[in-house]
């Protein structure tokens, strides 16, 4: 039986961001999709919860300066 | 104009169509000039090839010297060789392909697999070295091709540029013949793009001649030219090459062909590398190996490192360093000699024409070294012509006046490993031969005086000197950005001067307080604290608050402090709470807690309140305040000061005794089998740990004793105490017992069979026998403990040796990693691309060193304040 990644301690919360949502958080930083940190199609967890290319990922880490840093990456092939 | 951005970099290997069309002449004399000293047509000097000798002009393109970048030129190779830089890929193509019909010892099938998983991996950016070895491998362990049924033979490949089938030796041409053979397809298997690099080319026939331009002649003073080493092996090149066409057209046997041959090849070998490994080095008469094209490439004086990455710099001076108090921390002792030698250049204009006639005019110091005129020419200012420059001397001109006091240079000191390591500082010009520095500055530049060097820059510019003053001046890095609190700071004799001034009970006369500030600007002393007999005195505390800024309050715990369980904070038994009213010091004592560097409470919270500018003249006048002050007192420090009565050392004696014995009870214990172990440990750990435990409470209490004893007044425990230098630990050691030796964190066990020295039984477990030194510094080691302690200390110097290199290597890769990272105006970090890195600089947008301990708002401060305001 496989664990579900997701579930492990050290692994930070995935999440993908809806359609309508990314426009918006593209807006308040001011960029463009390319200028995302990016993630592998290939990486485990992005297998996992399912995204696609070109889908957002909004991942809430903890950090040691902030408690909760959220971060944004986009999937690549 | 717009930065433009680099796209992409493509690498081909030349082709010999490719070398013939961009030639501008065909080299085939050996000779480079005539008994006349002009250079022969077609010889190596050729005048196409580019220009050298200033007045001359290209007879290529016309260009003056600086206008013409050079020409190449090319030699036609009489047979071909072999490019030692691709032999290894030779040897791998020619086994992984048939020397019958030339295709690729692999299935179409299969070689199309290769050939689209490269593909892939190209268009992803994502390395392909792994397809293309295993490419390699799978061909050529093939038997027989696939394509022609012919049985493959393995060709066996001898380092540097040889090639055997069959015991057999090919020559390049052979070579040559069957890399031409393979089919472009079925390179693309093999990674190599056939347009850019067909492997044929990789066996020379003809060879490209460098424009003058990149092995310039050097004319020696006797009049002699002296050629650069690659003309050197050019000239061996074209004279084996015209020998070799010589013989083969005279029809001479063939091993006199063979013999030239390999010569050949070696001159064109040496000529790309000359430490292949396998071919002597090529030689320079005077037995100096030549430096040619890899050479000139190649490590930390290479091209890239040393050239291109790294550049040397005028406007600049080193020398070694040495402390001076009495300068401010933001200036720098410049000796007279370096201040003569380096310049600032000053635009003249209808303002500053009398300043600078006066620089013309000086014959001392600050005087004007030379001026360069509205045409652009440089005249030396001499004594004769000093009078003829004035009256000439117009808008326009720029003179280039001596370095003087007041001048901003940038001070730096290697390594240069975080910002503070290049600050700016105010020259003073002082005589004697060294650079003065503050030694409260030492910290950020972590610098000492045991001989360390520093390098001076003079920025040429006002902008550049502007820019310096503003953003790299010493006072705007008194606060670290690492962790926020002052990097510049009191250190030794400064924390040892204010803790001895500051003291209770000190009390001082108003010429002893005179004495003591009399290099401070202080114009007002307070009332006198103390009146006693129509006398009055003065405490430490209030000449300290002489130098701290009105309207200061703090409250903290110092360095002495001992947090004992109940804070009695004003009644400290020992004085360390700290309260300061309105800038004055009512109680504690002030130590590395309030004013040292990394720690300085009172320099943070002055740098916060009152801005840079005060905060460096407190830092200042506290340096300054700090030497009257252990001048005041005298302070010193000798072997007697570990002396420790008989009654001491008894005790210290009973207490390792008695260790001792513990051990003894431990290792019987475990040999009876009787030890407990502790959770998650063998019974073997558990007795090392315990006996580790044992040994190391033995020594602290040793040591508590020693410590006792010497009392606070002894110069070594006020220098532990108020952090000046040392621990409690290095006295302990020195007067009462240095303690177990270790490696790797294990007491030593290393050395001959089941025991670390032949005084001791096989087996032996006791104190003594795995290296513990009960003896102390003073009282001096015994052998075996001397050799423990060697034992131990040897482990610490490889530390340093590995951990340095190591973290210097790691720091250079995360600074090519990170160079062009830059914090944009919302908050996050991005690359030259736009590309977000962090979302928020650290995660929570905070500058360290405009924050409270880590945080944007620190309430609790804010709310005293209020509270004391009210």
């Amino acid at each position: 039986m496989k664990m579900k990644l997701q579930e492990h301690i050290l692994v930070p919360e995935h999440k993908i961001v809806p359609e309508k949502e990314i426009e918006n958080i593209l807006k308040t930083l001011g960029i463009k999709k390319h200028q995302l940190p990016k993630i592998r199609k290939s990486d485990p967890i992005i297998q996992e919860i399912g995204a696609k290319p070109g889908d957002v990922i909004k991942i809430t880490r903890d950090s040691l300066t902030a408690r909760k840093a959220v971060v944004y990456r986009v999937v690549v092939e | 104009m717009a930065p433009k951005r680099v796209k992409s970099i493509k690498f081909q290997v030349f082709s010999p169509k490719e070398i013939r069309k961009m030639s501008v002449a065909k080299i085939i004399t050996p000779d480079t000039y005539d008994d006349d000293g002009y250079p022969i047509e077609m010889g190596l000097m050729d005048q196409r090839l580019g220009v050298i000798d200033p007045g001359l002009r290209c007879k290529t393109c016309g260009g003056k010297i600086g206008e013409c970048p050079g020409h190449f030129g090319h030699v036609e190779l009489v047979a071909p060789v072999i490019h030692v830089g691709y032999a290894k890929l030779i040897a791998k193509l020619l086994n992984s392909t048939c020397s019958n019909c030339g295709r690729i010892l692999l299935s179409d099938k299969k070689r199309d697999e290769f050939i689209e998983e490269i593909r892939k991996r190209k268009e992803v950016n994502a390395d392909f070295e792994d397809v293309v070895k295993e490419a390699f491998s799978t061909a050529s362990g093939v038997k027989e091709c696939p394509h022609c049924g012919e049985p493959h033979v393995e060709i066996k490949f001898e380092k540097p540029t040889f090639y055997y089938e069959n015991n057999h030796r090919l020559t390049p041409i052979d070579v040559r013949e069957r890399l031409e053979k393979i089919p472009d397809e079925d390179l693309r298997a093999f990674g190599i793009e056939p347009e850019s690099a067909r492997p044929e080319w990789m066996v020379l026939t003809v060879l490209p001649v460098p424009p003058v331009n990149t092995r310039p002649s050097i004319t020696l003073e006797s009049g002699q030219r002296s050629e650069d080493d690659l003309t050197h092996k050019l000239v061996d090149i074209i004279r084996i090459n015209q020998r070799f066409q010589e013989n083969k057209e005279a029809g001479a046997p063939q091993l006199i062909i063979e013999d030239l041959w390999e010569l050949l090849q070696y001159h064109v070998t040496t000529y790309l590398d000359n430490e292949v490994s396998g071919v002597p080095p090529a030689r320079h008469r005077s037995g100096r190996p030549l430096k040619t094209l890899s050479q000139r490439l190649k490590g930390k004086e290479g091209r890239f490192r040393g050239s291109l990455s790294g550049k040397r710099v005028n406007f600049s001076a080193r020398t070694v360093i040495s402390p001076d108090p009495n300068l401010s921390i933001g200036e720098v002792g410049v000796p007279i000699e370096i201040a003569k030698e380096l310049t600032v250049p000053v635009y003249v204009n209808e303002h500053n024409l009398e300043e600078v006639r006066e620089y013309i005019l000086r014959e001392e110091h600050p005087k004007a070294n030379y001026v360069i005129r509205s045409d652009g020419k440089r005249v030396k200012v001499t004594e004769n012509n000093r009078e003829e420059l004035i009256e000439k001397l117009e808008p326009g001109w720029i003179v280039e006046r001596q370095l003087k006091d007041g001048d901003i240079v940038l001070f730096n000191r290697q390594p240069s490993l975080h910002r503070m390591s290049i600050m700016a500082h105010e020259v003073r010009v002082l005589p004697y031969k060294t650079f003065r520095l503050n030694p409260a500055v030492c910290p950020p530049y972590n610098a000492d005086f045991d001989g360390d060097e520093m390098n001076l820059h003079v920025p040429q510019s006002l902008e550049a000197q502007a820019e310096a003053k503003i953003l790299m001046s010493v006072q705007e890095h008194i606060l670290s950005p690492r962790f926020g609190g002052p990097i510049i700071g009191g250190i030794h004799d400064h924390i040892t001067g204010l803790y001895l001034l500051t003291r209770r009970g000190n009390r001082f006369t108003r010429s002893e307080v005179m004495e003591l500030i009399k290099t401070i600007d202080v114009d007002k002393l307070p009332e006198p604290a103390i009146e006693e007999d129509g006398k009055k005195y003065w405490t430490g505390k209030q000449v300290f608050s002489l130098i701290l800024p009105d309207g200061l309050n703090m409250k903290f715990k110092a360095e002495i402090c001992e947090n004992c369980d109940v804070c009695k904070e004003e009644n400290c038994d020992r004085d360390a709470y700290v309260v300061i009213k309105d800038g004055e010091l009512i109680h504690g004592t002030i130590d590395e807690k309030a004013i040292g560097a990394f720690k300085g409470l009172i320099i943070d919270q002055i740098v916060r309140k009152y801005g840079a500018y005060t905060a460096r003249i407190f830092l200042d006048n506290a340096t300054k305040l700090a030497i009257r002050a252990i001048m005041h007192f005298g302070f010193s420090f000798g072997i007697d000061d570990e002396d420790i009565p008989d009654d001491a050392l008894n005790q210290i004696i009973d207490v390792i005794r008695e260790a001792e014995d513990d051990v003894t009870n431990l290792v019987m214990a475990f040999r009876r089998g009787e030890l407990d172990p502790l959770p998650g440990r063998t019974i073997e750990e558990t007795l090392e740990l315990r006996i580790m435990q044992s040994l190391g409470r033995a020594r602290d209490r040793a040591g508590k004793i020693a410590g006792g004893y010497l009392g606070l007044d002894n110069s070594a425990v006020i220098m532990a105490v108020s952090g000046a230098r040392g621990s409690m630990l290095n006295l302990t050691q020195m007067a009462a017992c240095v303690g177990q030796q270790s490696v790797r964190g294990e007491r030593i066990k290393r050395g001959y069979t089941d025991r670390t020295l032949p005084h001791f039984r096989r087996g032996e477990l006791g104190a003594e026998a795995r290296g513990f030194v009960k003896s102390s510094y003073k009282n001096g080691l015994d052998p075996l403990e001397f050799f423990f302690h060697a034992v131990g200390g040897r482990e610490g110097l490889v530390d340093t040796a590995v951990r340095t290199s190591q973290s210097g290597y790691l720091q250079r890769r995360l600074i090519n990693a990170l160079q062009d990272l830059k914090l944009e105006y919302d908050g996050t970090v991005r690359d030259t691309r736009g590309v977000v890195v962090q979302f928020k600089y650290g995660d929570d947008g905070i500058d360290p060193r405009k924050s409270y301990g880590g945080k944007a708002v620190d309430v609790k401060r804010i709310i005293e304040e209020v509270l004391e305001e009210g």
